[in-house]
């Protein structure tokens, strides 16, 4: 990784510091499913839902509400599919 | 080493509730303010508070500061200033009143004013019946609250540092607070914030504990640089638990469920509440049900592989009921447990909530060391990092938005005094002291066969839950001090193999654990030392007595814990019986 995505990863990961804890955690899943292979679509799309406030990603991301916007709804979409099967306890370390 | 300096009449550390209404004290008084925050102002942990802020306005039914007062002074199980307790409930109109100008949108009645709604433990005329005291912009308080703070700082000027790092207290050798250094996240550069005033609003410390309702960045940053410039710590054994957290995550199960009929059964299926509360069952408070709870782990009938958690069962209730009075909670099962609730139990386990305890400081935000309380020059504290103290053994719910309220205005109007009437200047910096502050930083980049971070950070509150938990043993407090004190032995040697400048989560980290591990030695020692049971610390050994009503020992300890990080050594002061006006309210059982 060059250093300019080095640099933007860890910009991300650093954003991705909420004020829920919800969104924490969803997050940490995230990070530990793709690690820093972030291809340049799913970076700017999660960099777009980064942009919302607190509770209105966390809405989004537990499914209460949608949004029209493509890039957000995909963003949302794939952190939702990272949710454990039922039946399983999540595997959560907190951080 | 040479670092930039910046030079401001005051800096604040911490761009939550406190933090931003310390600012606005300063700024409207025309002082030139820094506020260092590591992330966005309106994404800083308050945010999550929802249940509002207690303020006596009477707008619904009559009410009172002095019945806040006493619900209070109660709350805290008489552990409480009642000085600083006195200040608080009577400023509490003041505050709420200046932040519905700020444009705070709270939810209101018909007739314009102020909707307040009922909340646990807010009584009228001395605990003789429930009164609508907390003031709500629906389920978003803290969020709204933020907004409102940060939109009149931008008006008046405050200068934020975003996305900065507090490193280090800088004081003196008269032991004067002359700024803090930090490090810039964006470039890794480290900056001396020189300061005639120094505010830390930095929040609480939650994540001291495997499962914690704290978001992650509540990493204590401002009682670990504290502690490491000489400033005990205050009442650290006192945290607030949740009885229903979910195992393994942490995400809050509102008591509502249990309302709704919600069960809690162990590894055999059995309805254990029903031997420790017959009437109330799952109903019964929170302390109880948390205790039950412990107990039934303790005791080998916890249910998943390592029998560490119970289950909370609401599969006997229909579907629609669920989805329409329990909102959120599907999805949260689902999300952090990877249950469907519908259809099985969910693990849960009681869980870290808040801090009572911190930095001393008195009703006017200064902080103050010693049995005298005599001020420290130049350093301010509020908010969760602070300890007033007005919550006490136990905090009341609603109380912590109000504490950042009335206390971040004192401790940014303490200031704007000190500034304006004692003539502060910036004083000579201690360059030995700065040097320091980037060793230590410099210390991560340069460690060989260092401890891991992660590791080391999951071993520290793994110990912190199991042996300073919600329910304490005295064998398990004495073997936690000598554990956890061998995790800051790892701590001190902790390493990162990532060693760029910019942004750099890992450093951070590293940064954060050095913070978090003072709170941990310090709630560990702190716990062990005190042989009684009073509000949120409950020892199994503290029995009730006529003397020691439900193991409150006053005679003996009613006083307020001051741990020192140099020697490990702890100290008392005593409480505050004295209200600034009215009289004292007597000791009691505390029973409701």
């Amino acid at each position: 990784m060059n250093d300019g995505k080095h640099a933007r990863i860890g910009r991300l990961k650093w954003h991705c510091r909420r004020a829920l804890l919800e969104l924490d955690l969803v997050f940490q899943r995230f990070w530990s499913h793709y690690g820093n292979e972030l291809d340049d679509e799913t970076e700017a799309d999660l960099r777009k839902l980064l942009a919302l406030e607190d509770h209105d990603l966390w809405d989004l991301v537990s499914g209460r509400e949608e949004t029209q916007d493509p890039q957000m709804e995909r963003m949302a979409r794939l952190l939702r599919q990272l949710v454990a099967a039922p039946g399983q306890q999540a595997n959560i370390l907190s951080t | 080493m040479n670092v930039p300096i910046r030079k401001f009449d005051a800096v604040i550390v911490g761009a939550g509730g406190a933090g931003l209404r310390a600012a606005i004290q300063l700024s409207e008084a025309g002082y030139k303010t820094a506020v260092l925050t590591k992330v966005f102002p309106t994404r800083s942990h308050t945010v999550a508070a929802q249940g509002g802020v207690a303020a006596s306005l009477g707008n619904s039914e009559e009410d009172h500061w002095h019945w806040h007062m006493y619900d209070t002074v109660k709350g805290s199980d008489w552990l409480g200033d009642q000085d600083a307790i006195e200040f608080m409930c009577r400023k509490a109109n003041e505050v709420v009143v200046e932040l519905e100008h700020y444009g705070m949108p709270f939810d209101r009645l018909d007739n314009g004013k102020i909707y307040q709604r009922p909340f646990g433990g807010h009584m009228s005329n001395f605990g003789e019946k429930p009164v609508r005291r907390s003031c709500a912009a629906a389920d978003r308080t803290g969020h709204a609250m933020l907004h409102a703070m940060y939109q009149r700082n931008v008006k008046v000027n405050t200068q934020f540092f975003v996305e900065w790092q507090a490193l280090d207290l800088i004081r003196d050798a008269e032991g004067d607070v002359l700024g803090v250094t930090a490090m810039e996240m964006e470039t890794g550069e480290i900056v001396m914030f020189h300061a005639k005033a120094t505010i830390f609003a930095t929040g609480g410390a939650g994540r001291i504990y495997y499962s914690s309702t704290n978001a992650f960045i509540n990493t204590g940053d401002g009682l670990g640089m504290a502690a490491r410039a000489g400033i005990p710590l205050e009442d650290m054994e006192f945290w607030q638990f949740h009885p229903t957290g979910v195992a393994g995550a942490g995400v809050l199960i509102t008591e509502g469920v249990r309302g709704e009929g919600g069960i809690l059964r162990n590894s055999s299926g059995e309805r254990f509440m029903e031997r420790y509360a017959p009437n109330a069952k799952d109903l019964a408070s929170r302390d109880v049900v948390s205790r039950a709870m412990v107990t039934e782990i303790n005791e080998g009938r916890g249910c998943g592989p390592n029998k560490d958690y119970v289950l909370l069962d609401i599969t006997h209730l229909p579907p629609e009921t669920i989805m329409k009075r329990l909102p959120g909670i599907h999805e949260i099962a689902l999300q952090f447990a990877g249950v469907d609730a519908l259809k099985e139990p969910i693990p849960v386990v009681p869980t870290c909530h808040y801090q009572m305890g911190g930095i001393p400081t008195n009703y006017h935000g200064q902080v103050v060391l010693g049995a005298d309380s005599t001020p420290v020059p130049g350093f301010y504290a509020a908010g969760e990092c602070a300890c007033a103290s007005v919550h006490g053994a136990n905090r009341l719910g609603t109380n912590s938005l109000l504490d950042l309220l009335v206390f971040g205005k004192s401790a940014g109007e303490s200031a704007v005094n000190d500034l304006r009437d004692s003539g502060r200047h910036h004083k000579p910096l201690p360059q030995a002291e700065i040097d320091n502050s980037v060793a230590r930083v410099e210390r991560l980049n340069s460690q060989k066969d260092g401890a891991d971070v992660h590791e080391t950070r999951l071993a520290m509150q793994r110990v912190m839950q199991k042996h300073a938990g919600v329910f304490r043993f005295n064998d398990l407090l004495k073997e936690g001090v000598q554990k956890i004190f061998a995790v800051a032995d790892d701590v001190a040697r902790t390493g990162i193999k990532d060693k760029s400048k910019v942004f750099n989560t890992a450093r951070i980290e590293a940064l954060e654990l050095d913070n978090l591990v003072e709170v941990a030695k310090s709630t560990m020692v702190s716990a062990e030392a005190r042989k009684e049971s009073r509000g949120a610390h409950v020892r199994d050994d503290a029995h009730d007595t006529a003397e020691t009503p439900n193991g409150r020992d006053d005679k003996n300890w009613l006083k307020h814990s001051l741990w020192h990080r140099d020697g490990n050594r702890l100290d008392y002061k005593p409480v505050h019986m004295k209200p600034l006006s009215v009289e004292s309210i007597e000791l009691k059982k505390r029973a409701y």
